[in-house]
């Protein structure tokens, strides 16, 4: 682990030598204006520890920091880890469960406070204070979460986070190794926040921040103003450049087909939201030049509940991945240009991913159509012809069409299937607690950070599945104990050698696929569209478009 | 002139008679029955139609490829211009049996899901107005002759059922049951089951139909000919059957295109919400729904059933309308809260 660190730091510095003059003259020359986005809805809560959206996510990039970040780059150079508040990355000792960080000096939160080790220390406690969506995942392996977690309230991460003002050192203990430690620790939910921030969700209220950006005014039915830091001095342009406008203004309540004619207007410079797909067509042939596609790290997919009939039966299971017709799939999402066929589970360009496909006409790499009689046959050979299945989606005209099109599969090879929408705020949940006996449903992952396990392990393993609980993220019900060892082996590998560790995931990533827990339906792709006067846009694989890294004057 | 003629008894129409043939001259009612009936005909004919046109209108047929003069026509058209981004359904053909109205977003003849739709909406309107009318007249004639504890209950009832904002009662109902279903002892309905949206709507609306009623039976209630029945030893639900419910026939006959018309309205409402009619089932409102996502590129996927859902309720309620007057010119009943 150490030499990977080693090598990226490395080529973080060639990167930053050579980025720096062109930032520097843009900067000049494109600096200044208020650059307008729109969204159906705000992102929930502004606390960046409980917040777990993209929406979210992407917004917080150019106003908080942690002690790392994910590089601010084009591409898949975005996944690279890179120091933020802290000088380097970490020093790692004690086989890997010590790592070590030395705090930069001379950085200030926008409310002028100055960035210390106590910040730090407080941060990470205040993640397990207020519950933090992950902190009994991301951040259970550090020493004293376990305490933290039984008791939020008195959390002092004793032995786990231990700071030192006088060396201006935080030494985070962790009680085993954990070769994902520093894609967990860059992300919103471990930012680091002035140590007097109360031990709860703030909602509404911004926390000050370290980075280029403040949030300068929220109203969740209005929109949320972003202006500059007047603290924030430049200390890696890697992990935190200065960003090109003046203020970020993000309006929320408007359509998505307003909002399209708004930017069409030049009223506006971007929409998170989804473009309707009946506006696709007129957009990809006169707008061409404001249109951004860029890969998604994320799957479509349907998992198949692995507890209840009929698809405790894995013939059942397969049958239904061999039948599913995937060019339709991409088809209703907006054509091949916005998505992609697939039948496994790590998306493509992702770490672990090898190209496989077994349940397809011609089985091997790739799916080429779906293979109805094989499909007809499992099922009459799994004696569960003729069972009811219910598919549940979300109440979205994608969702809507894609269990409708199952549904219409289903009932060709031997079903009696029906499609129930249910409304989007409560889908992914419901689909996930085993009281609703959901047989099969349509959701999305999207990765957290860029490692196989994040979807393999948190989707599959058998410690996901929770039953009667809303937070079972493992939907299928899947657990193979002989996939699950298989899994933490590539987990422990991962520590001292990521690519056998991959290697090791790409069998997981097949045996799973073989198993059909779920049947992977396609890997999307993200349609920005932009302003005219929207320079410089550049997507980052990690956290999508980078808002503050684009011009409009 | 003799005396012979004036002895002569009168042949005189009775009341139904003199209704009907009132009715027959109201040319606005009678014009939108046609109308109405004209649209039942023509939902009815859904399966000939879809036999016909060899569609199937819940399948999904994305690959579909018709022929228009002779040549090839896919169903979804991929757009070709710059990135070639997004699919477009066909647009109306204008031709009977042959995508007429075009396809939806799953490649589906759009007629022939009106025509089922149409179905299916006047079904669950038609069995909700039975289902209302019999709870509403029910509950308003033991409310209105026995009155006392039973009517104070019943009312209370009815008052909170009424507190309630209609629309707001029936989404929260539907979403309540529309995972699983209702299972109540040995009553049990499931999920994706049309009795769903008929009993909501049928509820929603009895105290409509029952106010009214046991406004009616009150007075009822109090005249000569039901105290004559009492003093009798007429026993009480003989006297309701019997004396008070051929008394109060007229305006639940009157009530029956009102309600249907509401409770179109209410179910196109559900299911446009996706708390109505289940797909790949059709019903107007999900037809809307679905067209909802086409209003730019195929906007009459969503117009012709909100114009045939306006055309139906128009047509019902001038019937009605027209069927009071002609029934009980002095009636005040009318749906609503005023």
């Amino acid at each position: 682990m150490k030499k990977l660190l080693l090598a990226a730091s490395a080529a973080a510095l060639l990167a930053g030598t050579w980025l720096a003059p062109a930032q520097a003259e843009y900067l000049k020359e494109h600096r200044g204006g208020t650059i307008r986005l729109l969204a159906r809805s705000a992102a929930g809560t502004l606390d960046p520890h409980i917040n777990y959206t993209d929406q979210g996510w992407q917004m917080y990039q150019p106003i908080y920091d942690g002690l790392v970040a994910f590089r601010k780059a084009e591409g898949i150079d975005g996944f690279t880890i890179v120091p933020d508040l802290a000088e380097a990355l970490p020093q790692v000792s004690n086989d890997g469960k010590t790592f070590t960080f030395k705090l930069r000096k001379g950085i200030k939160f926008s409310s002028g406070q100055d960035l210390g080790v106590k910040d730090v220390v407080a941060s990470f406690q205040r993640i397990f204070k207020i519950s933090g969506p992950t902190s009994g995942t991301f951040y259970a392996g550090i020493v004293g979460a376990d305490k933290c977690l039984a008791d939020t309230k008195s959390c002092t991460l004793e032995g786990g986070v231990v700071g030192d003002e006088a060396a201006g050192t935080i030494t985070i203990n962790l009680t085993k190794p954990d070769a994902e430690i520093l894609y967990k620790l860059a992300l919103p939910h471990a930012v680091v926040l002035p140590a007097d921030t109360p031990a709860e969700d703030m909602g509404s209220k911004p926390i000050p921040s370290t980075g280029a950006y403040m949030i300068s005014a929220f109203d969740p039915n209005k929109g949320m103003t972003v202006s500059r830091n007047p603290n924030f001095k430049q200390w890696s342009e890697e992990a935190q450049p200065d960003g090109y406008p003046d203020v970020v203004q993000y309006d929320f309540g408007l359509s998505e087909e307003a909002a399209v004619t708004a930017i069409q207007n030049g009223e506006a410079d971007w929409m998170f939201d989804a473009l309707p797909s009946d506006r696709l067509g007129e957009l990809g042939s006169k707008s061409v030049d404001q249109l951004h596609i860029s890969p998604l790290s994320a799957w479509w997919y349907a998992p198949l509940n692995n507890r209840l009939a009929p698809f405790d039966n894995e013939k059942a299971r397969q049958a239904v991945a061999y039948a599913v017709d995937r060019n339709t799939l991409v088809k209703l999402f907006g054509g091949k240009v916005l998505a992609s066929p697939v039948c496994q589970v790590l998306p493509p360009d992702f770490p672990g991913h090898e190209d496989y496909c077994s349940f397809t006409k011609n089985p091997g790499a790739k799916w080429s159509a779906p293979d109805l009689d094989k499909a007809k046959q499992l099922v009459e050979e799994s004696g569960t012809k003729g069972q009811k299945v219910t598919i549940i989606v979300e109440d979205t005209a994608i969702s809507r069409s894609i269990g409708v099109y199952l549904q219409s599969v289903l009932t060709t090879i031997g079903y009696v299937a029906d499609v129930k929408p249910i409304s989007s705020n409560i889908q992914f949940t419901y689909i996930q607690n085993t009281n609703n006996k959901v047989q099969m449903s349509v959701t999305q992952w999207y990765k957290d950070y860029p490692a196989a396990s994040d979807f393999l392990n948190i989707l599959f393993s058998c410690a996901s599945f929770r039953e009667g609980s809303d937070a079972s993220i493992n939907i299928a019900g899947f657990c193979d104990k002989d996939i699950d060892a298989k899994m933490q082996k590539a987990l422990d590998l991962g520590v001292t050698d990521q690519k056998a560790a991959d290697k090791l995931w790409a069998e997981v990533d097949k045996q799973v696929t073989d198993k059909a827990p779920a049947v992977g339906l396609f890997t999307p792709k993200r349609l920005d569209f932009v302003s005219k006067r929207v320079g410089n846009f550049k997507f980052n694989r990690q956290f999508n478009w980078m808002i503050t890294q684009s011009w409009v004057q | 002139m003799s005396n012979e003629a004036v002895a002569m008894p009168r042949k005189t129409r009775g009341p139904w008679a003199v209704a009907f043939a009132k009715l027959a001259t109201d040319r606005a009612a009678m014009a939108s029955l046609a109308v109405f009936l004209l649209i039942v005909l023509a939902c009815l004919s859904a399966p000939l139609y879809a036999k016909w046109a060899d569609v199937d209108p819940f399948a999904s047929t994305l690959d579909a490829v018709i022929q228009i003069d002779g040549a090839d026509v896919p169903v979804m058209e991929q757009s070709t211009e710059g990135l070639g981004l997004g699919y477009t359904p066909l647009g109306p053909t204008w031709r009977l049996g042959n995508y007429f109205l075009g396809a939806d977003s799953q490649g589906r003849d759009v007629m022939a899901r009106m025509l089922y739709g149409g179905l299916i909406s006047l079904l669950i309107s038609g069995a909700a107005t039975i289902f209302t009318l019999i709870l509403g007249t029910a509950a308003g004639l033991i409310a209105g002759y026995f009155g006392g504890v039973t009517d104070t209950v019943l009312s209370r009832l009815l008052d909170v059922l009424w507190a309630f904002p209609i629309y707001l009662l029936a989404i929260s109902l539907s979403i309540v049951t529309i995972a699983q279903g209702i299972s109540i002892g040995p009553i049990e309905i499931e999920s994706g089951s049309l009795w769903l949206p008929v009993i909501i709507i049928g509820i929603v609306y009895v105290p409509y139909v029952a106010r009214p009623i046991r406004g009616q039976v009150l007075s009822l209630r109090h005249s000569e000919f039901v105290h004559a029945a009492v003093n009798l030893g007429v026993p009480g639900w003989r006297i309701l059957w019997r004396d008070i419910l051929p008394n109060i026939t007229t305006t639940l006959i009157v009530f029956v295109p009102l309600m249907m018309a509401l409770n179109m309205l209410t179910e196109s409402a559900l299911s446009f919400l996706s708390i109505g009619v289940q797909p790949p089932a059709a019903s107007w409102g999900t037809i809307i729904q679905d067209g909802q996502a086409l209003l730019y590129t195929r906007p009459l996927v969503a117009l012709v059933p909100g114009l045939a859902i306006a055309v139906s309720v128009m047509a019902l309620n001038v019937f009605g309308d027209g069927l009071r007057d002609a029934l009980d010119p002095r009636s005040k009943v009318r749906l609503g809260r005023d």
